[in-house]
């Protein structure tokens, strides 16, 4: 370990200390951090204590009535609620965690912040700097272990580095593409005194470019693609929202009269009944975006990174197409997908440029084909799963009760499978930032905690948290979080008894040898009780619509059983492998 | 799949920093991608890094491979070269036993015909060093095999592009992007009495 660093008490310590105005203070490495995020307008911390963070701890039991920590359940869940409050707020989401085991709880959601740009400063103790490499008491080699999952991580071992970090950590997580950011700090700098010169927000790291220059030659030559199109075809992503651009988005497609369809994160970022909005695109989204891809001549991707879940087969995507790509992530360009025109670029300055440059245009035929195709999936698929003959429920009509209660006005948060599909494809959503859920991860287990974090986010608005009866298991422990804290989160489970979106796979592609996704359940309204969540479980169709209403009036957190069909499958499909004109229907 | 692979040599100029190896490394490693060769060094600017990375690949691939380099907070820039871009040299070390090579070698034909130089000459062992292209270093490996060579290694690659100019008008460029310093004092400093109110 360095010299000259002091291992002292800070807490006493500091508490005693007088202000000397103007005057730098000796502060401890702890209150560094603290201070930090008060200057960064951190409201709320999701964290964890342990051993190797417990100076910051000790230093946060002076600051709550400066900082809102909610204590979560498991490390997991102090991640995943981060990045549902990023989501909801536009903020950037702060996790404490503990070393070892602590900091290895996150990598689940770090992986997930980190393929969903989410940003998100996690900060985790680490052992003294002395004791690093030693195989000490719950040491592990955080920043090796989470280096692929993070934007940028970096282990501070001297209380001095503290504010100069954490200003970088917090503008490299929510400038550019956001991301996760990892900071690790050894006891020893929490513990150290230091002279404190006060905080220096970061607008600059000299080696990173997070948003590339805006080249006009290219605006220029995509406008001119764009009017020359006969069958144009926007598709976007999270980078909509990210980009805060939703209102130029929206501006580029009305002029430009171009229809427009959405990956699974873009949704909500255009108003799922704007006339343009022909859909969502994926394995699972609608037929037309999906077979239309392959016929349009223009497809103008903006802030979409071309998934394989989106794109199917690769070399039977869009091949007639002429490409342009509007990212802020040079990396992404000709990734996945050869582009004829890269747009680079911040999507809130290079939508307007190419506003300017497009014509006032309508396309009513090439529309028409949208709604035709609507039309197909309508009778298809669409109405047999919102107004089923069976006599067990589908997850689609529950979504489609859902929605004339809510109006359009919850935030959405799924959790992953089935019922993230049919909730992704019928929720209509009327403002941003409203449709929460792991994207690019598919991380099941995400929605409960993330829905208290998207609560907590955007207070004011219902959170609905929708999830299968697998995931919900998988991190049902939040359950205390939302008790402790009284997080105002509606739970609808839609249970099928079935780990169902792996069943649906083994009924289709695997000879209906349904292997290890018969999944049992406990009484989860009992469970809930036990948290002293209010709930009930319905079966019956003619409860649906009070029981709903009955969540959605309830004071606090509410949780609401739906059981549906067993075996229902969400069409259509584009089944792995093949080209997203093969949609099939059923 | 298999098309188009050819040897290029990959230039990072990065901070140096701890980890960035690592962060380096893996963007190979994940892709599975074998690394011939990698070499880090001091670059013509002082504080900045330069790691020189070896592969076999397509173009396409390479291209990708430098945007998810650069992509990294603390790279500054990454190029890609074909061999011919470069200017690039290989060092190489050779031990063999003193008394089979005096005997048996005419070492100072040796010495001229492959540039060798001696650099350690002990009555057990002596030690080559030669430096240029993978051929010609190996050769040498060949040459000295039957006189009892008893270690061998040889350096990574260093290269310099042909055309490039160099990295500080470059960073001049990056640095000017700096905006001006705007210093945020935190609203509760000075007023420590009611933040530690205990
Ligand atoms: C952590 C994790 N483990 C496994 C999977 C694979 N997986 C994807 S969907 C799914 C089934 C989910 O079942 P359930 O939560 O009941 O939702 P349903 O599909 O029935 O709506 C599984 C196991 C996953 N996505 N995430």
């Amino acid at each position: 370990m360095s010299e000259g660093i002091t291992i002292s008490k800070p807490a006493q310590e500091a508490k005693t200390k007088k202000a000397g105005n103007g005057a730098p203070q000796q502060i401890s490495g702890s209150v560094a951090v603290l201070e930090a995020f008060l200057a960064e307008g951190v409201d709320t911390i999701f964290g964890y204590p342990g051993g190797a963070i417990m100076p910051i701890y000790d230093a946060l039991y002076d600051y709550q009535d400066k900082l809102n920590h909610i204590l979560v359940r498991h490390e997991q869940g102090a991640i995943h609620a981060a990045q549902g409050y990023a989501r909801t707020s536009g903020k950037t989401g702060v996790v404490f965690a503990t070393s070892g085991p602590g900091a290895t709880n996150l990598v689940t959601g770090l992986a997930d912040a980190m393929i969903d740009s989410t940003p998100v400063v996690c900060i985790t103790g680490q052992v003294f700097a002395h004791l690093l490499g030693t195989d000490a008491f719950q040491e592990t080699d955080v920043i090796n272990i989470t280096t692929p999952v993070t934007k940028w991580n970096y282990q501070v071992t001297d209380a001095t580095e503290i504010p100069e970090v954490l200003a970088r950590a917090f503008y490299i997580a929510s400038s550019g593409r956001p991301g996760p950011v990892l900071i690790d700090i050894t006891k020893n700098a929490q513990l150290q005194q230091f002279k404190y010169e006060g905080y220096k927000r970061c607008n600059y790291v000299r080696s990173y470019r997070p948003k590339p220059i805006v080249r006009k030659e290219y605006i220029e030559e995509a406008a001119k693609l764009i009017n020359q199109a006969e069958r144009p075809f926007v598709i976007w992503g999270q980078g909509v929202i990210l980009g805060k651009a939703e209102k130029e988005f929206r501006q580029f497609v009305e002029k430009s009269g171009i229809p427009a369809a959405s990956t699974i994160l873009g949704l909500s970022a255009l108003p799922s009944d704007h006339p343009l909005h022909v859909g969502m695109l994926g394995m699972h989204g609608n037929y037309g975006p999906n077979v239309l891809t392959n016929e349009c001549d223009v497809l103008i991707a903006v802030g979409m990174r071309f998934d394989d879940r989106v794109t199917g087969r690769l070399d039977k995507y869009a091949r007639q197409a002429k490409v342009i790509h509007l990212d802020i992530d040079p990396a992404e360009i000709d990734k996945n997908v050869k582009t004829t025109v890269p747009v680079w670029g911040d999507c809130k300055e290079t939508l307007p440029l190419l506003t300017e440059l497009v014509q006032q245009k309508v396309y009513p035929q090439w529309l028409q084909r949208f709604k035709d195709a609507m039309k197909q999936e309508e009778e298809a698929c669409i109405l047999p799963e919102l107004n089923p003959a069976t006599e067990q429920m589908s997850m689609g009509e529950v979504i489609k009760v859902l929605n004339e209660l809510t109006d359009g006005n919850a935030i959405i948060v799924t959790d992953v499978g089935q019922h993230q599909m049919v909730a992704c494809r019928y929720v209509k959503f009327k403002q941003s930032k409203s449709n929460i859920t792991s994207g690019g991860l598919g991380t099941m287990g995400f929605a409960l905690p993330a829905a208290i974090g998207a609560k907590l986010g955007d207070p004011k608005r219902t959170t609905i948290a929708i999830i299968g009866d697998g995931g919900f298991q998988m991190t049902i422990q939040e359950l205390g979080t939302i008790m402790q804290f009284g997080v105002d989160v509606k739970i609808l489970i839609l249970n099928n008894s079935f780990l169902g979106m792996v069943r649906q796979w083994q009924q289709l592609f695997h000879d209906k040898r349904y292997s290890f996704v018969n999944i049992t359940s406990p009484d989860f309204v009992q469970v809930a009780k036990g948290y002293g969540i209010a709930g009930q479980s319905i079966s019956r169709r003619e409860d649906l619509k009070s029981a709903l209403q009955a969540m959605l009036n309830h004071k606090g957190s509410y949780l609401l059983e739906v059981m549906v069909g067993k075996e229902n499958n969400v069409f259509p499909m584009v089944p792995q492998g093949c080209s997203v004109a093969e949609i099939r229907l059923k | 799949m298999e098309t188009g692979k050819q040897e290029f040599t990959v230039t990072v100029y990065t901070e140096n920093h701890i980890g960035l190896l690592n962060r380096i490394a893996i963007i190979f490693s994940r892709r599975k991608i074998n690394v011939e060769s990698l070499n880090t060094s001091p670059s013509e600017v002082e504080g900045i890094h330069r790691f020189t990375i070896v592969i076999n690949e397509s173009e396409d691939v390479v291209r990708k491979l430098v945007r998810q380099i650069e992509k990294q907070v603390e790279v500054l820039k990454a190029y890609y070269n074909t061999t011919d871009e470069i200017v690039w040299q290989e060092l190489a070390l050779y031990k063999v036993p003193t008394d089979e090579i005096a005997e048996k070698v005419k070492v100072e034909r040796l010495l001229r015909e492959f540039g060798a130089r001696a650099v350690v000459i002990r009555k057990d062992y002596t030690v080559f060093e030669t430096t240029g292209h993978r051929e010609e270093t190996d050769k040498l490996v060949q040459v000295l095999e039957p006189y009892g060579l008893i270690e061998f290694v040889r350096s990574a690659r260093v290269a310099i592009i042909k055309a490039s100019k160099g990295f500080h008008e470059k960073l001049k460029e990056f640095e000017k992007m700096a905006p001006g310093a705007e210093i945020k004092e935190n609203e509760y400093l000075g007023k420590q009495g009611e933040v530690f109110s205990m």
